[in-house]
């Protein structure tokens, strides 16, 4: 029923009578289009029951949300905090808002990571990461919770802390780190310590991105002990809190193991002996406030540092831009929770676009990828969005696309809801794979800032081809809705159970219908639980999970924020053709 | 009704038809005197522009003196030329005569207005310009000497049937002499120096065993203030009212009167508020006033403008001969007001030589006049005059109806020279009541920010049951100070303000957080790619942004210092502000804003849009925000940036607080002044209360007293040395 409305006023703005317009482009200048051709049609049936179910259903999902988002953002509980605030320390969102510019916006990424995922909770991974900017420079930031376990790091911590590390290097923003950490959960070492992507590649992150010119600041406001004491000496600049900030390879109590020296954390390893002695640090701070304040003066100063490429931030943005005709909420409505049930992607677009206009590029062509041209926040982007399964076209489309933006340096956004690619006979027969191939190349190979927004299901190949977490997109966000995984629990069932069914054959076994139940039931229920976006994002395979009315806010950041480096040259592999 | 009419055609037909009637009339003088076409102001401040406004609207070239201090002032601003004439002490300056009759002989001023106050009453002065041959716009030399001697104006106005106070005028000023006619005329009574004014060096005296003490007092401040300390005596009266009479006359020996005025109410002995005519009196006594006041003229052959003050018994209802002003008084609009006419020209034309331009029949009473005084003054601290920036000054905006007369601007300072006296605010209206109303409008208006006012000390004067029934009298302020002032000891009254003054600092800090975020998302549109992260209100993933305006209220009204207002902004999605005071939000409004430009806003809360207006300005890491909402006027403070000291310097360098930190018993200069007197030396033994040393400050002695009883040490200033406000001055050690 939403299709076919959907399909309807599809087709009805691609009238004869505007479609010879599209020859002349130089006709189709924004400024001086006083009617629009480009303009989506709402989309959406509010008085039908599907509308009704999906925003019932998505109500449940944000006041869930909603209720994991409250847990964490209370940090490791009221004792921890109280204890933190005796100390004269605030807590790490806090120390945020006072670094950021008065009144600016801050992108935190993967609230939720570490959810449900050790047997104790670990509230946002025990550190806080995010963009927002300060003196006008948008800037990482990366902030230990010394409510949460001392500000330890688990797995997922250092996983949460080299991503922050990894968008940084990528979006060539400076790094502040607010340090307060008692280092490595030591319970956890082996996979905290031994591997690439642990421990160790934080303080190698900082020396590569020091080298690229990204100024890495580091702010002591607590201990920062044993590995944590590398994060301020690799600074390039660091802050020392008198009293609160210490900065030591051993503390006190391995000292008079060690040495049998007694000493206390303050002449060990306090401000006043790495800013006067050793040389450490280089600001001594009188207390938090001043701390904070001096890291915004250190930001200050940064100057031309890291920035050489921003000429490509500033080309073609459009200031006067104009909100979406439709309102952004509805959004929460449009989402089906019924992965079966499919919507037109189009409904999603014309409420995160600017105006809701939307250029679309092939639209009579492989119609199951929406693929097309627009704004947002005033910022050009092309987006490729899902309108069912990839087929050949659609896949050859999309790549198509893909290519035009990055000869015209276009950011793309995509959105995700797919099942996948064509299967069957006919499918393979015209080379699905191939086509597939092309599509994963081009997303693959494309030097554009990419952002993903996972608005359903995210299954198989079409994950890869529409830019999943393995093909590095600047940015990744799952709506609560979303559903990640190889393919869907109950085809991943039929395939399992038919594999075990000849198994037990061959052994000669006869399996009962009510066992074979059993065991798929098993399987679905792994796979509804792996596949969740809580899932998901407790284990950052993701940025963290939005609300769907923040969406186009969000695109907008992110593409803001990864438009922060000059343009690269893409280079494609070999396309098989 | 006639009275409507007569008002709205002001404006259209200023000052031309009512003085087709002045005449020029040169026939029975020889010679005429020259037309005045260039006035030099041998004055400052808003008098100063007053004159030049009405110079100007005659063709009159007119030129400002000025000292060091007065540079940039207003009044140089507005003349056509100005003259430097010395350094910022008055008595170098504005009092130095010989240099402004050069300013005028070096500018070619025909004319020299003195305004009042400074030399305006000095008949050497007006000697001075009439051997330099400058016409001195005010009255006969004459007048001025006899009516500045105050026992010789009594003995000439008893001599012309003027009814007198009872009291010792003599020449005999030994003490016992003093001590026996006081007694004589029965206590109460009052000491006063013949000469001078303002209520400088006067003293009453309850009780005979006081007198010594204030009759010696009276004469030292006299010989500071006149250089001369000529005491008289007075019966006083205890429930009076000073009335006075603005009279008029020309040179052709024609006089009347422009009506009364009620100068009752006083603090300090000096004038805040001033009406015309004055309330509860009949015509009768209103004509008989009158009529009294012309013969006090004739008597001295008076010509200009001048003002004859009646003390009137509330009690008998008899009314007495206090003074003759030789001068323009300040409170001269009020009767402008009343009047329909312009008291300067006037002046002018009569030193042109024209003849006064209606009869005595003519004068009309137009409705009701209002002036109250706007002074930078410390209001619970006695009055005590203060000084500082005017940060944020915008008076009312003027009308037919309402004057405001300034010297200042925003920005000026109220320096310790001079008459803190920031403005002048003038109403009219048809009755008193109206008028009444109006003033109370005008007041909740008028925005001044950066030095303390006495404006919310007006506002709740205007608003008294007892002045709106116009039962005025000279001890009005003394009489219902319970309720004028704060009583800090009244829980409930002392509630009501705390709350509403923290929620107007809810108001403020939200119209404050909408501001700067305006502003910053102004700087970074544009021109730069970041604009969406300015982009208001401030996004945060699942949660709202939060921002802390720590505010300290500063009461003016309560000396137990600034309260402290915490308080928490959540930006809500909507635009809005959620406010919470208090450690736990314990009060939480939601305000929504929007800046209708400069410093004027509109907040809605709960449905009800206010508009309120904000004044912000910086000084010594200390942000001020000043809030005007309705009728009340608040004051917060808020810390910029951070207390730092350095580790090292920690020891040697003085705490924020460093003048609120002497020791107990360490006296301190409630003021910036001059020292005029030191009575003891360090060692002295003195008991509590007793004086210790004079400070002279804004013309006004201040006698600075032991606190305890004990020994003096640390004293170490001396006499003519400035000091600084808050700067010790010496400690008394307890026995």
């Amino acid at each position: 029923m939403l299709r076919t409305f959907a399909r309807r006023a599809a087709s009805s703005s691609s009238s004869p009578s505007n479609s010879w317009l599209s020859l002349f482009p130089q006709l189709l200048l924004p400024r001086k289009r006083e009617f629009c051709i480009a303009v989506l049609p709402d989309g959406v049936d509010r008085s039908s029951d599907n509308f009704a179910r999906n925003s019932g259903a998505m109500d449940g999902f944000i006041s869930e949300l909603r209720s994991h988002i409250n847990k964490v953002l209370a940090g490791g509980g009221p004792e921890a905090v109280k204890r933190n605030k005796s100390r004269n320390k605030l807590l790490p969102r806090e120390r945020i808002d006072r670094l950021l510019d008065p009144g600016s916006s801050f992108l935190e990424l993967s609230q939720l990571a570490g959810h449900e995922l050790y047997d104790e909770p670990l509230p946002s991974a025990g550190i806080i990461t995010g963009i927002g900017p300060v003196h006008g420079r948008l800037c990482m930031f990366v902030a230990n919770d010394p409510t949460v376990k001392g500000g330890t790091y688990y797995p997922i911590t250092v996983k949460k802390h080299l991503r922050a590390q990894e968008i940084a290097a990528k979006c060539n923003l400076p790094c502040i780190y607010l340090v307060d950490s008692g280092g490595a959960f030591l319970p956890k070492q082996a996979e905290v310590f031994p591997d690439r992507d642990n421990f160790g590649r934080i303080f190698y992150n900082q020396a590569v991105m020091s080298a690229q010119g990204l100024p890495q600041i580091a702010l002591v406001l607590g201990s920062c002990t044993a590995g944590g004491a590398y994060i301020p000496a690799m600074a390039d600049e660091s802050v020392m809190v008198k009293g609160n900030g210490t900065i030591f390879l051993a503390g006190p109590p391995l000292v008079k193991a060690a040495t049998g020296e007694e000493v206390s954390a303050e002449n060990l390893g306090g401000a006043s002996v790495h800013c006067k002695t050793s040389g450490v640090s280089d600001y001594f701070a009188q207390d938090e406030m001043h701390a904070l304040a001096l890291g915004r003066s250190i930001v200050k100063n940064l100057h031309m540092a890291g920035k050489e490429g921003l000429i490509n931030g500033q080309q073609n943005i459009n200031q006067g831009f104009k909100e979406p005709l439709y309102d952004v909420r509805e959004l929460r409505s449009i989402a089906p929770t019924d992965h079966k049930q499919s919507f037109d992607i189009r409904s999603v677009i014309a409420r995160i676009v600017d105006g809701s206009e939307f250029d679309e590029f092939k639209k009579l062509y492989g119609t199951t990828l929406v693929t097309g041209f627009a704004r947002i926040y005033g910022q050009p982007v092309g987006i490729i969005g899902n309108n069912g399964i990839l087929f050949n076209e659609s896949a050859l489309k999309g790549a198509h696309f893909i290519e035009l933006c990055t000869q015209r340096n276009i950011p793309l956004v995509f959105l995700q809801n797919i099942t996948g690619f064509m299967v069957g006979s006919r499918s393979e027969a015209n080379g699905i794979a191939k086509s597939g191939a092309k599509m994963v190349m081009a997303v693959s190979c494309a030097k554009v800032p990419k952002v993903t927004i996972l608005v359903g299901g995210s299954f198989g190949a079409g994950n890869y081809a529409m830019c999943g977490r393995a093909y590095s997109p600047d940015f990744l966000f799952l709506w609560p809705n979303a559903r990640i995984s190889v393919m869907g629990g109950a085809q991943a069932a039929g395939v399992l159970s038919q594999i075990e069914k000849s198994n037990k054959k061959k052994q000669g076994i006869q399996w009962d219908k009510e066992e074979e139940e059993r065991f798929k039931a098993k399987v679905i229920e792994a796979y509804e639980k792996e596949g969740s976006s809580y899932y998901s994002t407790a284990r950052l395979w993701d940025d963290g999970i939005i609300d769907p009315a923040d969406t186009r806010k969000i695109i907008g950041l992110c593409v803001s924020a990864s438009r922060n480096r000059a343009p690269e040259d893409t280079k494609f592999g070999v396309f098989r053709m | 009704m006639a009275s409507i009419i007569f008002r709205r055609k002001l404006p259209t037909t200023p000052y031309l038809l009512r003085f087709r009637l002045f005449s020029h009339s040169n026939s029975n003088t020889t010679q005429p005197p020259p037309r005045i076409n260039k006035i030099l102001i041998a004055n400052r401040g808003e008098i100063a522009c007053r004159i030049i406004r009405t110079a100007r609207s005659l063709g009159i070239q007119t030129v400002a003196v000025f000292s060091d201090a007065d540079r940039d002032s207003l009044h140089v601003k507005s003349a056509d030329e100005a003259v430097h004439i010395g350094p910022s002490p008055a008595r170098l300056s504005y009092l130095n005569a010989p240099s402004i009759v050069d300013a005028a002989s070096r500018t070619g001023a025909q004319a020299i207005h003195p305004g009042y106050g400074f030399l305006s009453e000095s008949a050497d002065f007006a000697q001075l310009c009439g051997d330099e041959g400058l016409t001195f716009i005010g009255p006969p030399i004459s007048a001025i000497r006899h009516m500045g001697d105050k026992s010789a104006s009594k003995r000439i106005m008893g001599a012309a049937g003027v009814p007198l106070v009872p009291g010792y005028h003599g020449t005999a000023q030994d003490i016992d002499t003093m001590k026996l006619e006081a007694d004589k005329i029965g206590y109460p009574i009052l000491i006063k120096p013949t000469h001078g004014g303002g209520g400088k060096g006067m003293r009453i005296v309850h009780s005979p065993n006081e007198f010594i003490d204030a009759f010696l007092g009276a004469q030292r401040e006299a010989a500071a203030s006149f250089g001369i300390s000529t005491i008289l005596l007075e019966k006083y009266i205890t429930q009076p009212r000073h009335i006075e009479v603005q009279i008029f006359g020309d040179t052709h020996g024609n006089i009347l009167h422009l009506n009364e005025r009620d100068c009752s109410v006083q603090r300090r002995h000096q004038k805040i508020i001033e009406e015309a005519p004055a309330p509860n009196v009949l015509d009768d006594f209103r004509s008989h006033l009158g009529e009294a006041a012309v013969s006090a003229a004739k008597a001295v052959g008076y010509y200009s403008a001048g003002t004859v003050e009646f003390i009137v018994d509330t009690i008998s209802g008899q009314f007495y001969f206090m003074e003759m002003n030789t001068r323009l008084q300040v409170e001269h609009p009020v009767t402008e007001m009343i009047v329909g006419q312009d008291l300067v020209e006037w002046q002018i034309r009569v030193a042109n030589g024209e003849s006064l331009p209606i009869t005595q029949a003519q004068v009309p009473l137009l409705g009701h006049a209002f002036e109250a005084r706007i002074y930078a003054e410390n209001v619970p601290k006695g009055f005590l005059p203060a000084t500082g920036s005017l940060h944020h000054y915008c008076p009312v905006p003027v009308s037919q109806s309402v004057r405001v007369e300034t010297g200042v601007e925003q920005g000026d300072a109220v320096s310790v020279h001079y008459d803190p006296m920031i403005a002048k605010l003038v109403v009219w209206g048809e009755n008193r009541s109206a008028a009444l109303d109006k003033l109370k409008h005008c007041l909740t208006k008028f925005e001044v920010a950066g030095v303390p006012t006495n404006i919310n000390f007006l506002l709740k004067l205007a608003n008294h049951h007892a002045f709106e029934r116009g039962d005025v009298e000279t001890h009005f302020i003394e009489h219902y100070k319970d309720d004028l002032f704060v009583d800090p000891s009244n829980l409930l009254m002392a509630k009501e303000a705390y709350e509403a003054a923290g929620f107007n600092a809810s108001l403020a800090a939200a119209c404050i957080v909408s501001l700067e975020h305006s502003k910053l998302a102004e700087n970074f549109s544009g021109n730069d790619l970041h604009s969406i992260w300015y982009s208001p209100p401030p996004f945060r993933v699942h949660h709202c942004a939060r921002c802390t305006v720590e505010f300290a209220w500063e009461n003016q009204y309560d000396s137990s210092g600034s309260k402290p207002f915490p308080l928490t902004i959540t930006y809500q999605q909507d635009g809005g502000f959620l406010v919470e005071s208090g450690e736990s939000g314990s009060s939480a409004v939601e305000v929504k804003v929007s800046h209708l430009g400069k410093h004027n806003f509109r907040v809605e809360v709960d449905g009800v849009i206010m508009e309120v207006r904000l004044a912000i300005y910086s000084k010594d890491q200390i942000k001020h925000v000043h809030i005007w909402h309705g009728s009340r006027h608040h004051h917060f403070k808020q810390k910029l940036g951070i207390d730092v000291v350095d580790e090292d310097e920690s020891q040697h360098k003085p705490g924020f607080e460093a003048t609120s930190n002497h020791p107990q018993g360490t006296v301190v200069a409630p003021m910036a002044g001059l020292v005029v007197k030191v009575l003891m030396k360090n060692g002295d033994e003195v008991g509590e209360g007793q004086p210790v040393l004079v400070l002279e400050a804004m013309k006004m002695e201040h006698v600075v007293k032991a606190p305890i009883a004990g020994q003096i040490y640390g004293l170490h200033v001396a006499p003519g040395q400035q000091v600084t406000d808050g700067s010790s001055l010496f400690s008394v050690k307890k026995n």
